[in-house]
């Protein structure tokens, strides 16, 4: 049964690969079609606000609507975005399999954390759209989620074990899910402070090869959004922190303990919390502060990567 | 956004006083308020917090004496000249090192040193009345405007149409009734209301960071006041808790011998179970349970268990599972014919099968002290080599073997001795190695003489009545527990929770003013002004003062 349950996880996560493939395509094709839709005159113009905030003769939301009509029809984006979310159905389903294979939750070694993390952090991805289009961030997380999943599966994959002693405590549910959600809002919000920084940059001189960026968002909108999620992220990982905490504390007999796992989390929490700071500092506000966040998500990308498979700790569950 | 950290920072260079009186004193209050005022600026946070950052990171590349004190050893083996440098700069023990610890104390300074301003400006910020009504609110970042004609409006039951007063009344109770704090103001052609909401966003703020300070707190004075102790425990042994019977004991600052309370436990039994079914796993550890029985003073024995993340609470402390592994219960008779040896001895496991070595000094052994050190495989298999290795970790076909030596083993000495290894420096081997002779290798029950009429040994089965291939229960596990107090560690949880709290409502709840303007025209139209105004992060402004007007022109509508 076991078995079986595992090798249809397989299919669905290979089949997954695939749909997501065909979605960055198309996401970067979209791309390129806005590079040729922008005009010069677009630069200050601003999509990817859903009119949501409603009302009457507020600026801003004239100023939305009438963006929302100029803006053109993404069909491209379009379907992209249906693809992506086919994509992760198929991984979900994969996701689950596993679970069903292994009788315990899938996240138990670098195989199912690059299965689980990459499909919330898409997950995280596609839900962020019921409040803000966000679609123009689908090259990067669907490259993001080919790559993790893609190494994941093939350099890290073992088959099903059972749950060694330390690691069976409901404790273990609750931080790593935690901590994978954390990422995902991580993942999104180091994107946004991606795109915040080529638009600042364009914003600055005007001369950018990448003209797409005529079609989103402005710098100062993107920092807001990245916060906003970054610092849901943020609330994710302090949780993080505490329920690791706990579960070490029932482990190991304390609740911290320097080992190399702890020592990156908190690494991490401090990092986000400089950036927080620097968003309510003048002076750190706008390009430092994207600078933070993007490097608080490579200590999240170090942490799951090197400091699993190379330093040593006792948190040896790499599966490898 | 007039926040209060922004009234603290960068408010001018320190202020000038008299110049008459003794300028050098001066000049050190001055600098020490300059000094101060830079400590507790957010840009210092910023750049502590990212120094704390990466002063973190050394010790996740080195092994901490804290955390891995074997890695440490073994790092200094391996690398002798780099290790005494690392250590002068403190990267063995960077949490606890100068330089680490002297900037989270700077950050905490920091963080007090802006927290208490910041709950004084608050707490009169929490009294005092909304501001006053800007003039002309036109100018804020949201603001939407309405004129309502006198046909539009509510007749009202005395015939006299809805004005500026009825209109401001209705904004005041309207806005109380949504949680905004509201005081009314007359300007020159207008009545106003002003309100504002979400002083738990700061409070939050202050509470977590207030939080961050007792943790801290509760984290250093929880470590003095307790203490960590390790105990192996061979199956069918007791423990008392006095700080001679552990093995390893590491008090903290303000620790007493009163901390330890009086108990006394016996490992009745270790069951660990394997994984019998997926082939890929086959082998691997599915659960360890210590079964014990814990004696309080003048009460009657209690059977519990301890398993690796289900702790035993005894005696004001905690007892943790470890680690585990098998004692070989082993007999060594010398030349004489005399017992110069017998006890079951912790063999420390070297792989996930339990391979395992163990080390025997028989100091009283004559006429020649003897020494062993012994290899233990619960299942022994034979790899290609010839040599032996344990191919699964439960007992299926138990083996010793045993290198012999005798000599002089240096333990009146008075140097410290591992008991998991040997230094064979000075002493001569007998059996096994470069001896000659073939170590000695023994199934439990066997008896082996030894060379040279020097003694013989036993290796003691503990289930001599077992079935005749049944080893599973000849050779006696041992666990290793670690044994914890901390008095302060519910603090710690507690205050963790609460900075939480504080964090949720600083990072989520909305802190906004909203301003509502009523000015009577001079043809019975009734013009409506609404304005807001974020403090901290708010998204949601524009739609909350939309919904604010639409409700508002609703209820004054005919
Ligand atoms: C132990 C070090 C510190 C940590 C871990 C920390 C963490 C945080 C976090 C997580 C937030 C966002 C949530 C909230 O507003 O409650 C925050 C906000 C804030 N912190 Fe700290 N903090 C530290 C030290 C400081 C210090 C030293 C100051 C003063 C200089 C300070 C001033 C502030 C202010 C003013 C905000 C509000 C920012 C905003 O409105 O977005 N913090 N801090």
């Amino acid at each position: 049964m076991t078995e079986t349950f595992d090798s249809f996880a397989l299919v669905a996560i290979y089949s997954a690969m695939g749909v997501y493939v065909v979605a960055f395509i198309f996401f970067t094709l979209d791309l390129a079609k806005r590079s040729a839709d922008a005009k010069p005159a677009a630069i200050t113009a601003s999509v990817g606000q859903n009119a949501a905030v409603g009302g009457r003769a507020t600026v801003a939301t004239l100023e939305a609507e009438a963006e929302a009509v100029a803006a053109p029809p993404r069909r491209v984006e379009r379907v992209a975005f249906s693809l992506t979310v086919l994509a992760w159905a198929l991984h979900v389903v994969g996701a689950v399999l596993r679970g069903l294979a292994d009788g315990h939750v899938p996240w138990s070694n670098m195989f199912e954390f690059s299965l689980v993390s990459s499909a919330i952090a898409v997950g995280v991805f596609l839900f962020l759209q019921f409040w803000q289009d966000l679609k123009f961030l689908g090259t990067y997380i669907t490259g993001f989620a080919l790559i993790v999943l893609g190494v994941g599966t093939v350099n890290f994959y073992v088959p099903v074990t059972p749950l060694p002693p330390a690691l069976q405590s409901y404790w273990l549910i609750i931080h790593v899910f935690v901590a994978t959600l954390g990422t995902g809002f991580f993942a999104v919000g180091a994107g946004l402070s991606l795109i915040q920084l080529l638009q600042s940059r364009r914003e600055a001189d005007k001369t950018s090869r990448l003209k797409f960026l005529g079609t989103l968002p402005q710098a100062d909108k993107l920092e807001n959004l990245a916060y906003r999620v970054i610092v849901v992220g943020f609330v994710f990982w302090t949780f993080t922190l505490i329920a690791g905490s706990i579960w070490a504390f029932h482990a190991w007999g304390r609740y911290w303990g320097w080992d190399t796992k702890e020592v990156w989390t908190f690494i991490i929490w401090v990092l986000f919390a400089g950036y927080i700071h620097a968003r309510a500092t003048r002076g750190w506000r706008g390009t430092r502060s994207a600078w933070l966040a993007i490097i608080g998500f490579g200590a999240v990308a170090f942490n799951y990567t090197i400091v699993n498979l190379f330093f040593k700790g006792l948190h040896v569950y790499s599966g490898l | 956004m007039s926040r209060p950290y922004d009234h603290i920072e960068g408010s001018g260079p320190p202020e000038k006083s008299d110049p008459g009186i003794t300028q050098p004193a001066l000049g050190l209050t001055g600098y020490l308020r300059f000094f101060w005022r830079q400590l507790t600026s957010m840009r210092t946070a910023i750049v502590l917090l990212l120094l704390l950052a990466i002063a973190a990171v050394p010790g996740s590349m080195w092994p901490q004496r804290s955390s891995d004190p074997n890695g440490v050893i073994q790092f200094f083996s391996k690398n002798p000249t780099l290790a005494p440098v690392l250590d002068r700069l403190q990267l063995f023990d960077v949490y606890t090192s100068v330089w680490f610890s002297a900037i989270y104390i700077l950050l905490f300074i920091s963080l007090i040193g802006c927290v208490i301003p910041r709950t004084i400006y608050h707490l009169r910020a929490l009294r005092a009345k909304p501001p006053r009504t800007p003039a002309r609110l036109e100018r804020l970042a949201v603001f939407e405007a309405t004129e309502l004609e006198p046909s539009e409006l509510d007749p009202g039951e005395s015939g006299k149409s809805v004005d500026a007063s009825h209109a401001i009344e209705a904004a005041r109770s309207q806005l109380r009734s949504s949680g905004y704090r509201v005081a009314l103001y007359e300007g020159a052609k207008d009545l106003s209301v002003s309100a504002e909401r979400g002083y738990l966003r700061e409070t939050g703020n202050l509470v977590f960071h207030t939080a961050l300070i007792g943790i801290l707190f509760a984290v250093g004075l929880g470590g003095g006041f307790g203490y960590t102790g390790q105990k192996v425990i061979v199956e069918g042994q007791s423990f008392v808790n006095i700080k001679g019977a552990y093995d390893s004991f590491t008090p903290g600052r303000f620790f007493t011998d009163a901390a330890l309370q009086p108990y006394r436990l016996t490992l009745d039994n270790f069951e660990a179970k394997y994984e019998e079914h997926s082939i890929q796993a086959y082998g691997q550890p599915i659960d360890y349970t210590a079964h014990v029985t814990t004696w309080l003073p003048h009460q009657k024995g209690v059977n519990s268990t301890i398993k690796v993340n289900e702790p035993l609470a005894l005696g004001g402390s905690d007892l943790y599972l470890l680690g585990n592994g098998y004692a070989p219960t082993i007999t060594v008779r010398d030349g004489q014919g005399n017992i110069a040896f017998t006890a079951s001895v912790p063999f420390l496991p070297q792989d996930a099968n339990l391979t395992s070595t163990g080390v025997v000094r028989v100091p009283d052994a004559l006429p020649k002290q003897l020494a062993f050190l012994g290899f233990f495989y619960p299942t022994a298999g034979q790899l290609t080599t010839g040599a032996l290795t344990s191919i699964h970790p439960d007992l299926r076909n138990p083996v010793l073997t045993l290198f012999a030596y005798t000599g002089d083993l240096g333990l009146d000495s008075g140097v410290p001795q591992n008991v998991y290894a040997l230094d064979p420096t000075g002493l001569t081997q007998i059996a096994g190695g470069k001896s000659g002779a073939p170590a000695i290798e023994l199934r439990p029950g066997q008896t082996v003489q030894l060379p040279d009429g020097l003694g013989s040994v036993t290796f003691t089965s503990a289930s001599p009545n077992a079935a005749a291939n049944d080893w599973s229960k000849s050779v006696p596990r041992y666990i290793s527990l670690d044994i914890h107090r901390d008095p302060a560690q519910l603090w710690v949880l507690l205050f963790a929770i609460i900075a939480v709290a504080g964090l949720l409502s600083s990072l989520f709840l909305p802190r906004r003013r909203v301003w509502v303007k009523a000015i009577d025209g001079s043809d019975g139209r009734l013009r409506l002004e609404y304005a807001g105004l974020a403090r901290g992060e708010d998204p949601g402004l524009a739609a909350a003062v939309s919904a604010i007007a639409e409700r508002h022109a609703q209820r004054l509508k005919a």
